[in-house]
Formats: C-alpha cells, structure tokens, sequence
C-alpha cells in the first residue's frame, strides 16, 4: 500500500494510505480528544462508530468537520486540529453531550475513573448553558446480580454494543428508540438479567461513564466485617494480584500478592485465603475428569462425549446455558475454584475451626462481575445458604483498601493464611488464557503416563491469539487442545463442535479478552489493551517463583483428599466440587 | 385500446382514494354497463393527476374534459350528459377562480400549461395495474435498446450526457454514480431503489411508484445492466400500501412478460427485484441508514467513505437511486441525451417534480423544468396564494431546506441556485406560507420533526437539535432572550459542522434561514414578548372591542373554560387569566369584536 502526505497543524507527515487522521496525528505526537472511539489494539477491536463527534477536526476544502477517528488520510491533505472553529464545535458538543447527563459525580461509581469526567475538565467546560431548563433522559435504573445499568448516564457511545455484539457475540445489548431518547438496552428494553447477558463485564470495562457499573458489595462487606459474630473469610483470584496495584500508580504488571494479604488482613478478614488453593483442587478434579472421559472414548464408549470444555469462567457457563443449550453435557462439571472454595471452606475448614455455617461469611475477591451471578446460584446453597455468600471485585477491593486509609504501595508482604491459601504455580496462571489447561496438562500428563514433566512451560499453549491449538504429546498418546479467549471466538469452537468437525479432546474457554486478567472487574484499562500483556507476564512471573507448580503437589490438597475428599472424583467430592448445568435459552428445543 | 371511443380516467392515487374515487370508479364502470356502453367506453383507473386539490378527479379521453371533485352520486349524470349526450356537466368542471370561467379541457389550465412531465409521463394517463398500457407507452423500449444495441459504458456515457443528477435531494450526478458502481470489481453488485420518502408533505415517489410503477423497473434492470448487476431491491416504507401493491402487481407482470427474470428479451442478461419494508423513519432515506435497514440492523448511518458504490448492501457494490431518479432513465434512452439536457439550467437538467402544499391554492403535485421561477410555480401554476392572503415565504427541501423569501421569488430553481439561497432542492417538497404563519412556529414545527426522526447515533443532532427545538419553545412562549438568538445561531452552526449524516448537517437550516430572512419576528417575540402573525398562544391576548360588541351572549355560551362574562346587551369582558386562547369566541362572533393582540 503506498504513502500519503499531509500536514496535520503545520507539520508534515507521511503515512500508509488507510490510516486515519486521529492515527496520524498520533504519531506527530498530536493528541486529538476524543470519547466514543475505543482502540484495543492488542484485541484487534477497534470502535470508531464516529458517534460523539469530539474528535471532529477541520480539513482544508471541506464543508463541515470530520471525525478524525474514521476519516482517512488522503493525499495533500491540510488538517487542523485545534483551531478555533474546531474548538468552538468540540466545546459545543461537549457542552450538548453533558446537557443530558446527570450531574451525580459526587456519588457516582465511576467518579475521578470517569472519561467523561475526565474530557470536560480537559474541554474546560465551566457552565452548562441552560442545564436548568432543558430536559434530561430519563430511564429506570436496571439491577442485576452483577451489573447495575444507569442509562440516563448512557452518551451512547456504543462500546458496550461492539463487546456485547462483536466480540462477545452475546447479543444483548444494542441500540433502541430514536433520536433524543435513543439508549442502549437489551431487546424490547427487558431487564437485563431476563436477557441473553453473561455478566462478563466487558460491556463495564469499556464503558466511559458510570452507565455501566458493577453491583457494588463493598459497603455490605464493611458491616459484616465489623460484625464480632462473624467469621468472615476471604479467597482472592490469581488474575487480581496482577492487577491491583494499578489501582495505586504502581506500573502494570506488578504483582502485589504479599501488600493484599496483609490488606485484607488488615482490613479484619478473619482468615485470609487464596483462591489459587482451589484451582488446584480443580485440576485435581477437571484433570481426573478428562482422564476418565478419555479413557471411556478411547476404549470405544460413544456414550461419553469429546472433547471436554472447561468450566471455570462463570460468564462462559452462562453463553452456553442460554446459546448452546443442546451441548450442556459437553462442558466438565468441576465447580469453578470460587465455588470448590466455598464448598470446602463452608464444610472442611469450618468443622475444623468449629464455627457454624451460617456464622461464616466466605468473600470472594475476583477479577470477574460474572462471579457475583455464579455465587448466588442455587445449585451452590445448602438450605438457602451460599457456598460463596458474595463477591467482590478487584476495583471494589481496591476502592476499600482507599476509603479504610491504607496504601498498597506502602503495605508491608505477608502470606495467605493455611490451609486454604497454600496453592502451586499452576493454579496461579488460571488468570490467564491457556493457563487452566496448561495446569491440567501438567498434571494429567504426569497421572495418565506416570512420568515427570521435564518442563512444565508449554509455550505452545501460551499467548493472546483469539483461538489457540496444539498437540501434547502424552507417552506417544496425541492430546489436541484447543483454547479460546472471547466468547466470539468461542462460539467458533463450539459451533464446530456441534458440527461434528472439532477435533480437540479439551478446549479452555475464557469469556474475557486474555483470560481472567482481562475480566470485568479489573482496574479499567481505559483503552490501553497492552496492559493485558503485562497482567499476563506478571502472573507467569508469579508461576516461575514457585517452588511447587504442578497441582496435585500441592500438600494441602493432597490432605484434604487423604482427611476428607478420599479421591478425585470420590462420591463426597461429586457432592461438594460438581455441578450441573440448566438451558436458559428462551427459544423452544426440539428433542428427537 | 383502440376499439373504444371514449377514455374515462379516473385518478386512484391515495389522495383521490382517500374521497372515495375507487367508488366513482365503480359507480362509472357499473352506469357505462348499464347503459350498455361498455364496448364505446372504457373507464381506467390511473395514478396521480397532481391535481389533488380538486379530487377526485375524473378525465375524459380523447377531448381532455376534466372533471374535479367528483362523487360517486355523480357517475350517472356524468354518463347520460357526457357519454350518451355529449354535453359536458358544467358544474364539475374546474372553475379559474379569477375569471370564473369553466375550463373543460386541462391543457387550458393554469396548473398545467407550465408543467412538463417526464417523470409523470404516465401518471394520471395509464392503468399502473397494465403492464400492455404501459409497454402501450413506449415502455421497455428502452430496456430492449440498451440490451440489444447497446454497451454499458454507452448507456452511462449517453445518462452523463443527460446531466441527470440525483432527484432524492443531494444531486449527485446519476450517470457518475452508476460509472462508479461499475468499476468496482464484485461478482456480485445490486441496485437499490430508494423509495422511502419521508419530507413532511412530500409524494411524488410514491405518485410514481402508484402511477407508473413499470417506469422504476425498467428504470432499475437497466442500472443493472450497467453496473453487472442481477438483483434489485425496493426499499419502500410499509405505510405506502398502494403503491407498494401496485409495485408488487407490476413486478409480477413484467416478469410474466420475460422483463424481469432469467434471459431478458433473450440476452443473457438476467435481473429481478425484490421488496424491501421500512418502517418509515426519516433517516432511512440516508443511502447508507437504508442499507443498514435493509440488512436487518438498525436503521442508522455510518461514515462515508466506503460510499454504497463500492461497499453497500451485504458489504457488495450497491447502485442506490431515487425513485423519481429512476422514472427519468426510460425516457432519456429513448429520446436521447441531447433532448433532455436541452430542457433545464446549465448545470441542473431535466424537470423537477414538487409537491405544492401549505397556503396555496392548488395544493398538489407538479413537474416543472429545472429553471422555473418560484413565481411561476407558485403564483401561476399553485394559482398564488389561498383566500387572497400575502405571500410570506416558501419552504423547500422539506425539514432539511429552509424558507425563501419574496426576493428569491424570481431565481431561477435549480439545485445549486437553491444551495446559493440557503435551501435546497430536496426531494421536492414546497412549503408555502403566508402573512397568518409565524415564521418561528415553522421554524419550530420543522424542528419538531428532525427531533423526532433523528436516529440518535451521533451526539450533535441527538441532543443537539432537540435544544434547539426547547430555544425556539421558549421563545414562542416569550420566554426567549436576544442571547437565545445567538446561541440559535452557535448551535445551528456547530450542528451542521459536526453531524455525522446529511440529517444533523441540515436540520438547523429552517431556524438559520428564518432566522436570517425574519430576524425582526424572532426580535418581536424577545423583546417586545409578541408575535406579529398572532400565532404563538403564550403571547396572545384576546380582548373585546367595546364600539363592535352588542352583548349578544354569544361568545360567552361558545367559552369552554367560562372566561367571558357581561350581562345580555352589555359590553362583555375576556378574563385573561382564564382564556385558553382556543379562538372559539371569534368564530362565534359575527360582529369583529373579539381580537388578538
């Protein structure tokens, strides 16, 4: 493709024909503001509906204002980008855009995070010309389980249209009505837990207000915490030690495991867990599971079904209960750690330190929305009491770190509590795309051929391509894994599937972009998807530091089996580790 | 057709319709069977006349006897006096308001002697529902040039030759376009027919599509055959049932005749069309909307570049064009390119339909050549202004034009001399006002519709304009202040400058253009807190006039929230803290005492 000339404020540049003027004058170090237009470059999901028209800039010999975000370069072209005609109409259109927007920052979820916020202090907007007069959208606040929609504080900017839709192939979520009162809702404006909604959250990580929040916790964590007759217990995610720190200026990719323990313990957690315990405890269970399903195949039983699809990711659990409904049997049925926690930690550990289990309150810290739906599922309640009683996520915890005075760049280290916060470098990648297979491989490969790994990093497995696949060599036996990160890229595989064409024995599935690291309830990434990248290395980084990195070495879950579980797979662990899973598809099923 | 003696046409557009022309249509077919005339006279049911003034309208044929607002009680005498008499009944003929003399042939007519109909040609004169009176007409002559003797660059060569430009409302040059589509290398490329017309007032697409349905598929298979494309599709609005039905019967005939289908006239060209249903939003119209629509998707715009030309329908190159586009194509193949770009303005050729609405006395349907005046469409063809009132101003280019005014009277309209006045072509919609409309509540009534027809896509034109709308509220409640002017002014302008789509890029032009025509009406309602033409409600005061009031009781019975009070013979008094201003008190008023200030 060849070069393009032109002169962006005096300065000329040349450019590859197709870049954008927002693109080019990027690299002249030129910073054109803009709100609607979201890059995740490291995703290859560029929005640029050309909606808000922030970016507009002046282009010689043309009528009106172009939207930089989506207008080509073209050949001698003379842009200017700040020039008073175009900060005339950019200040206009700010001014428009806040008219319809409510004036709640001081109460406001995403106040000092907000974009909005953020463009009109940079606009220097100091007045909203007849803010008392005009008239405001309006539209009914939304609950779900995960994630509170405030419309009215919607600009429509559409990026939760292009995660729900592009890249989620979810579907929720799409524009409705016209003009004045246009918004984005679910279909017929339902609720959007009566929609086809998974609760990733990626419609929350992208969004620029605080339109999209997550159900907040945080204040009903601080009562039960201050509640003597409470033991309340926390678990916290591999994928949120990667990413809490961004909260506090430290640099992305910087693991803060050892500063949260003795926040959380600070903060007056009785005993402070690890999730990664349980990820352990799922490969033990998820990696018995596929030996077992295995083996039935490979000895000829057409009763059991390839391949096996993990099931970790509560979103994903949630896109195949309302699209694929006519393949629940396919996925494992191992519990998701959150939820192999609680049910240990509500049975095992409370017998063992004596407390009842409706005086122990389980927290979950995840880096995931989804989470808050799967803990209050009633397949994990005993007589109406959860396993998990709520969770939390990263940007909560970080906002309470905050609000109880504490800073985590300050914060001396300290290790998780025992026995539930012991954990191997293999449940630690769970975080990541590719990381809960590579954990089973390392442990199915040494059960299934008796052998030691020489190395336990299978780069082939490793990396941030939407679909993954590769060979593992088990003793001569060929194992096709196949890995998808983004539910649209799942529903390829799974499309497969129901085709009859995969040819995979596993397949990982995690619903947000790069695995857990990427979730919903991280600090936001504000466009910046590079920062995924060094989530990722941070949580490998994490892996190699460990001594033990294969799950079933892990101590405590070796005696946890040998005191109470007996095996994998046992009839106690089925009862407490094992799940099932319910159509929620509204359409009608035809069974032969 | 040529057995019979007489032609009875009976117009069955919508309008006619809708004061039940399909009765006399029956009412006259059944009397001319009963009278045993039926093999003498034919009665044929046609589109649009565009005299929907006076309709129904029925007209005879061969001596172009013209019969307005007919009733279906009228067939038999219509009948016994002009068939079986042949005397011509008096009373329904068109009266010229100005000599009062009946005019019984419509060529004499004031609305029609200027006109020049190309687009029309068939409208009002053929049954839509016959595809023989149609091919009658010429028709499909001109698709069997263009496929047997022909090349598609010759037959784009020869429609850039004409100067058709685009008749939806931007103008772009018809020929370029279709030279544009067929350049673009796809096996697979579609033409598009936009027939969702949606200016408040506007019908000519739809008088088409109704009138001569044939014109727009002929029209379209030879866009195809230039562009190498097999599949057409009508986007159409559902509210058009008529037409959409006419389309529908016309699709099907032409295909039973081999005009649409596989191997047409033995070519191996093969093309056919199929419908698609708006609902009806405005934006719709916007080429890029309509695709989005068509696909399934939210009807919205998106950025041009890639224009439909080389990405459109389902991501193909897609030709989309005009309705009246469309209908001029047959007839410029037919009678050659040097013949139609010898009828307009330099650089806008051809004719122009219009729909004549607002206070003129021949509301209707008109095709003019490009280069008429204002003046001569309104004041001869229109027949000037209703009840003798004064010209104010006329609105072209629907809700995204603007108002010109009596200095504008004598411009010459065409696309670019419209552009230069502060309006635009448009699909054609004119708007007339006279000295009783408020150029703010126009300007506001406009406002009104492009508030609610934006999609919402793009900030500038979702809250934008409907600020706008609340301004010209709060003037027109006497609320305004001079500041609201110029943040009128601001905000129209920043809006036209940032809108994503030719919507937001107009919609501030009835405000600007009034704004800068009418800027003492706009000053009376800020400052002096009046409306000069005594139709914004906030700022009228009825009262009564002591010399003209007898105290007849009348106005005081007809108040419906009893603000009127006085003893019988007495002056009576208007409490003005109660009056509605309804203006029931006037009406009632047979002596001119009640006024508003």
């Amino acid at each position: 493709m060849s070069n393009v000339k032109l002169t962006i404020d005096n300065k000329t540049i040349e450019v590859p024909q197709g870049t954008t003027i927002f693109k080019a004058a990027k690299q002249l170090n030129i910073e054109i503001p803009s709100l609607c237009y979201m890059n995740l470059e490291a995703l290859s999901i560029e929005h640029k509906p050309a909606g808000c028209r922030i970016c507009v800039v002046e282009v010689e010999g043309r009528r009106n204002l172009a939207p930089s975000c989506s207008t080509e370069v073209a050949e001698g072209m003379v842009v200017r980008t700040h020039n008073m005609r175009v900060l005339n109409a950019r200040k206009t259109v700010m001014e428009l855009i806040l008219s319809d927007h409510p004036k709640e920052c001081l109460s406001c979820a995403k106040s000092g995070n907000c974009d909005l916020q953020m463009l009109a202090q940079k606009l220097g907007i100091r007045e909203i010309p007849d803010q008392d007069t005009v008239a405001m959208s309006t539209y009914r606040k939304d609950f779900s389980p995960s994630i509170i929609r405030e419309m009215d504080k919607c600009i429509m900017c559409r990026r939760c249209e292009t995660m729900c839709n592009d890249f989620q192939t979810v579907g929720a979520l799409s524009a409705v009505n016209r003009g004045f009162d246009a918004v984005v809702a679910p279909a017929f404006e339902m609720d959007l837990q009566d929609s086809p909604c998974t609760y990733c959250g990626q419609c929350v990580a992208v969004c620029p207000t605080g339109a999209l929040t997550e159900t907040d916790h945080t204040n009903r964590l601080i009562a039960d915490l201050s509640n003597p007759e409470k033991t309340v217990i926390v678990q916290t995610a591999p994928a949120v030690r990667a990413a809490l720190g961004e909260e506090f200026g430290m640099e992305p990719g910087t693991s803060v495991t050892g500063e949260m323990a003795t926040a959380l313990r600070q903060l007056g957690f009785d005993y402070v867990f690890d999730t990664d315990f349980a990820a352990d405890l799922t490969i033990m269970e998820e990696g018995s599971e596929l030996l077992d399903r295995l083996t039935r195949h490979l000895s000829g039983d057409t009763s059991v079904k390839l391949p096996m699809l993990t099931s970790c990711c509560p979103g994903w659990v949630n896109f195949f209960e309302h699209q694929f409904p006519d393949m629940l049997d396919i996925p494992s049925t191992a519990r998701s750690p959150q939820q192999m926690f609680g049910a240990i930690a509500k049975t095992y550990f409370a017998d063992k330190i004596k407390v009842k289990r409706e005086d122990m309150i389980v927290v979950s810290i995840m880096p995931c929305l989804a989470k808050k739906y799967e803990c209050q599922r009633d397949e994990f309640k005993v007589d109406g009491n959860p396993d998990v009683d709520y969770s939390i996520s990263t940007r909560e915890l970080a906002s309470l770190i905050k609000r109880a005075n504490m800073d985590l760049s300050n914060m001396p280290k300290s290790d998780f509590d025992n026995p539930l916060g012991e954990s191997t470098g293999a449940a630690v990648i769970f975080g990541v795309t590719g990381g809960v297979i590579e954990a089973a491989v390392r442990t199915a490969y040494e059960v299934q051929t008796g052998k030691t790994l020489e190395r336990v990093e299978f780069e082939q497995l490793r990396g941030l391509e939407g679909i993954r696949q590769a060979t593992i060599d088990f003793n001569g036996l060929p194992i096709n894994i196949g890995i998808a990160h983004g539910l649209g890229n799942a529903r390829k595989l799974l499309e497969d599937i129901r085709a009859g064409k995969s040819q995979f024995h596993a397949i990982e599935i995690m619903a947000c972009p790069g695995g857990c690291i990427g979730g919903g309830g991280q600090p936001l990434h504000h466009g910046n998807a590079e920062i995924l990248k060094k989530r990722t290395k941070a949580i490998f980084t994490e892996d190699e530091g460990k001594t033990l990195r294969k799950s079933h070495e892990n101590p405590h879950i070796i005696k946890l089996y040998e005191e109470f579980l007996g095996k994998p797979l046992s009839h106690l662990a089925h009862s407490l580790l094992h799940t099932h899973y319910t159509t929620k598809s509204k359409k009608t099923i035809i069974i032969k | 057709m040529s057995d019979y003696k007489i032609h009875v046409l009976v117009c069955g557009g919508t309008g006619c319709r809708a004061s039940e022309s399909d009765q006399v249509f029956d009412n006259l077919t059944s009397e001319i069977k009963n009278q045993g005339l039926d093999k003498f006279a034919k009665v044929v049911k046609t589109g649009c006349f565009g005299f929907c003034e006076k309709g129904p309208i029925v007209k005879f044929i061969p001596d172009n006897t013209f019969y307005t607002q007919v009733t279906p009680t009228d067939a038999i005498e219509i009948v016994e006096e002009h068939i079986v008499k042949g005397r011509k009944v008096e009373r329904l003929l068109y009266k010229n308001p100005e000599t009062e003399e009946y005019i019984s042939d419509s060529k004499s007519m004031e609305f029609y002697k200027k006109q020049y109909r190309i687009a029309l040609r068939n409208c009002g004169i053929i049954d839509p529902e016959n595809i023989a009176e149609y091919i009658a007409r010429d028709g499909y002559q001109a698709l069997g040039k263009v496929l047997t003797e022909m090349t598609p660059e010759e037959v784009i060569k020869e429609i850039m030759a004409s100067g058709l430009r685009g008749r939806g409302g931007g103008g772009f040059p018809t020929g370029l376009k279709w030279d544009i589509t067929r350049k673009v290398q796809n096996d697979t490329k579609y033409v598009v027919c936009n027939a969702d017309e949606g200016d408040p007032g506007a019908f000519m697409d739809r008088s088409i599509l109704e009138g001569d349905p044939h014109s727009v598929i002929e029209a379209m298979a030879i866009n195809a055959f230039c562009i190498g494309a097999k599949n057409g599709l009508v986007y159409i609005r559902a509210e058009y049932p008529l037409a959409i039905d006419r389309l529908k019967t016309a699709i099907n005939q032409a295909r039973e005749c081999g005009l649409l289908g596989e191997n047409i006239l033995g070519t191996d060209f093969s093309f056919d069309i199929e419908l698609r249903y708006g609902a009806g939003a405005f934006v719709c119209g916007e080429e890029t909307a309509l695709i989005h629509s068509m696909e399934g998707s939210r009807g919205e715009p998106t950025l041009k570049p890639p224009f439909p030309s080389v990405e459109g329908y389902l991501k193909k190159p897609t030709n989309v064009n005009n309705v009246e586009t469309y209908a001029n194509i047959p007839a410029i193949i037919n009678k050659g390119a040097a013949w139609f770009s010898a009828i307009g303005t330099e650089k806008s050729k051809g004719t122009k339909v219009f729909a004549l609405a607002g206070k003129i006395n021949n509301v209707g349907l008109i095709e003019v050549p490009m280069g008429i005046t204002l003046r001569e469409v309104i004041f001869e063809i229109g027949g000037g202004i209703k009840n003798g009132k004064k010209f104010k101003a006329v609105q072209t280019g629907g809700p995204s034009g603007g108002c010109l005014t009596e200095k504008d009277l004598d411009t010459p309209i065409d696309y670019d001399n419209l552009i230069a006045s502060g309006s635009m072509m448009g699909s054609g919609g004119m708007i007339v006002m006279d000295e009783d409309d408020c150029m703010v509540d126009v300007a506001k009534f406009f406002l009104e519709f492009t508030v609610e027809e934006s999609c919402g896509k793009c900030a500038p034109c979702r809250i934008g304009n409907k600020r706008l709308h609340e301004i010209l509220e709060k003037i027109s409640e006497g609320k305004g202040t001079k500041e609201d002017l110029d943040r009128l002014v601001n905000l129209g302008n920043v809006i036209k400058d940032t809108s994503l789509c030719g919507l937001g890029q107009t919609s501030p032009n009835p405000i600007l253009s009034t704004l800068k025509a009418f800027k003492g009406e706009y000053l009376a309602h800020v400052i002096d807190k009046k409306c000069p033409a005594g139709v914004c409600k906030s700022l009228m005061a009825y009262s009564i006039i002591e010399e003209n009031c007898i105290g007849c009781t009348a106005c005081a019975r007809v108040c419906p929230v009893g603000a009127i009070s006085g003893q019988r013979k007495e002056l009576h008094t208007i409490n003005t803290s109660l009056c509605i201003k309804c203006g029931a008190c006037i009406d009632k008023c047979k002596f001119n005492a009640v006024i508003v200030n």
